[in-house]
């Protein structure tokens, strides 16, 4: 059996009286791809900021790698890719690169080389001295795709990845993600993108902060007698209505 | 080293921010020069004295008083016109044995001066009266008692001027120039530091920084590294612009003057970090300068605070600004040594102390560990 890398265990959390993840409990396991989908508001950013400890749940139990969250040193083997681009725009994509590089705790030594891989994998090699002020929209979300692939983490956290990339691109970064899977990495990504959720491993719907289903795609099309992941995130949400 | 690596890259950030770069570095020169020339421009002022029946020997005495000039009217009403008019100052008028003064007063300069020149003038006649009476005594005297008078020298002493700060033309500039300097550190530092971690913030850098393994302390430390070190750079350019140029003299040690700035840099560097805390966009940032950065400027000293009321002075004891003035005050105006300004350096590092821990700690809204 393959290697539990997250695990959610009753997992409450309230922003003041507003609750906004209500009994969620949730795996992730090295090699697969989870697919975090729902409405905008229904918990998919709180999932990942417990997760990744940035904020403390309420109740219920996180850990990561097997231990406890929140905790600093676990994040040395975390890639994680926000939103937004989060990039530092007077600078070089290298040197964004080299500072997060050097943030995680990357040796001096093995710098060069992450970066250089990183860089392989979104295609930015021949940009990589330019500043980021002057890239594109797609070009700086693949740079900060690469941050978050410097250190070959284990563990994968991806919000939104594709949102603004052209699907040629798109089918790229897909394809990358599924040969990190094969390589033995966890990925955890949260999508708009109905049909970026067929290629997930397993989808786990989060409506009103409760997790409401979590299986794999076909599965849930199965169970929801529809043809794709879609018509079940719209059955689901009238289910609930 | 991460503490290191962020002090680096905040460099080389305002490094290639040309325009950052010149507002931290020139724009204080620019306007220290500036405000040099205007406090050196002539300030004195003339006072014309609109008289009416004033005596012949009164009006050539105040005319003889400097930068007085008198005119006389023959009525009441006419000096009143010239008064309006803003052909003369002020006016005398001279009824039942009493003065009656009238003043433009739109100039206070002006007015102090025609009042101190009344005063002298009226007070010299009065001198002059008794000069009189006493030489017709004297001279009613039988002539063995004048004899026995000792002989007056009638020489009147010289006064020798010598200055320890300055020179006799020293202006208010001079007394101005060592407040004015920390407070340009502390005002550009405040607002660049603030505004540089501030987009930090919304760009969501901050926030994927976070999610490495870094220590918030070494983010905190990081910044206060890079933005000392642009302190002490433009600390020395405002030295050596004002010794060197403006022709400022710096009594005390430079050294001091270097440390108590780069203290006073990291106090406005931790309290644009705090402040930018509360701030959601620059433009917030903007909003708090009237609030946080223009009363340190009044309480820093410009105005004596000992002459404030208690409530006034208690609030000029929780700005940081005014332990820096007054270190460098006294360094570069009295020579004081280190142990002499230990005090408001104690103050100045227990500012940097509470507000830096209150940052570390306040960047767990972004992580919590």
């Amino acid at each position: 059996m393959a290697k539990r890398i997250v695990q959610l265990q009753h997992v409450h959390k309230k922003f003041g009286t507003h609750t906004v993840l209500e009994d969620v409990s949730f795996n992730l396991d090295q090699g697969e791809i989870v697919g975090l989908i729902g409405p905008s508001g229904a918990g998919k950013s709180t999932i990942i900021k417990v997760t990744l400890g940035m904020e403390k749940a309420d109740g219920g139990q996180i850990t990561v790698f097997g231990e406890q969250m929140p905790q600093r040193q676990l994040l040395k083997k975390i890639g994680y890719m926000a939103q937004n681009d989060a990039l530092y725009d007077s600078l070089t994509a290298y040197e964004n690169l080299e500072f997060f590089a050097q943030m995680k705790g990357v040796s001096a030594k093995e710098i060069p080389a992450q970066i250089d891989h990183a860089a392989k994998i979104v295609d930015l090699k021949n940009q990589i001295k330019q500043r980021v002020g002057s890239y594109s929209g797609g070009m700086r979300r693949r740079l900060s795709l690469a941050i978050a692939l410097l250190g070959n983490p284990p563990l994968i956290v991806l919000d939104e990845p594709t949102v603004g990339i052209d699907p040629a691109l798109r089918r790229q970064i897909w394809h990358e993600l599924s040969r990190l899977r094969d390589d033995g990495h966890a990925i955890l990504v949260t999508t708009h993108v109905m049909d970026e959720a067929e290629l997930t491993d397993r989808v786990a719907l989060l409506l009103d902060g409760k997790l409401i289903a979590n299986d794999k795609p076909k599965i849930l099309e199965k169970q929801y007698q529809v043809a794709n992941i879609e018509e079940v995130f719209l059955k689901a949400e009238g289910d609930l209505a | 080293m991460r503490i290191w690596a962020i002090t680096k890259r905040v460099l080389k950030q305002l490094l290639r921010d040309k325009r950052t770069l010149a507002l931290m570095f020139i724009a204080p020169l620019v306007v220290l020069a500036l405000m040099s020339y205007i406090f050196s421009v002539n300030m004195t002022s003339n006072v014309t004295i609109g008289t009416v029946g004033v005596s012949q020997t009164l009006q050539k005495d105040l005319n003889k008083v400097q930068h007085v000039k008198v005119k006389a009217y023959s009525s009441k009403q006419k000096a009143q016109t010239a008064l309006k008019n803003e052909q003369v100052d002020s006016t005398l008028e001279k009824r039942h044995n009493n003065f009656y003064a009238t003043y433009a007063n739109t100039d206070s300069s002006k007015t102090k001066l025609a009042k101190t020149a009344l005063q002298t003038v009226l007070k010299q006649e009065k001198m002059n009266g008794l000069i009189q009476q006493f030489k017709q005594v004297q001279q009613k005297l039988p002539a063995t008692a004048a004899q026995q008078q000792p002989k007056t020298k009638q020489t009147t002493p010289k006064i020798h001027n010598d200055y320890r700060y300055g020179n006799g033309n020293s202006t208010f500039f001079a007394k101005l120039m060592p407040i004015l300097m920390g407070f340009f550190v502390f005002f550009f530092v405040f607002l660049i530091s603030g505004m540089a971690l501030l987009s930090e913030r919304t760009s969501g850098t901050l926030e994927r920084l976070l999610v490495t393994p870094v220590r918030r302390s070494d983010i905190i430390y990081g910044y206060m590294l890079s933005y000392g070190l642009i302190a002490v750079i433009q600390t020395l350019l405002i030295v050596i612009f004002t010794v060197t140029v403006l022709n400022v003299q710096v009594l005390g040690s430079l050294w001091l003057v270097l440390l108590i700035t780069i203290l006073l840099a990291l106090v406005a560097l931790s309290l644009g970090i705090f402040t930018s805390t509360f701030a959601k966009s620059e433009f917030q940032m903007i909003q708090f300068i009237p609030i946080i950065v223009i009363p340190q400027i009044f309480f820093s000293g410009i105005i004596p605070l000992e002459s404030m009321a208690n409530w006034a002075q208690w609030l000029a004891d929780v700005l940081p600004m005014k332990y820096a003035a007054d270190a460098l005050t006294a360094v570069i105006m009295k020579d004081a040594t280190f142990t002499q300004i230990a005090g408001d350096l104690l103050a100045l590092l227990i500012f940097i102390i509470v507000l830096t821990a209150g940052n570390i700690w306040g960047l767990r809204r972004y992580r919590k560990v």
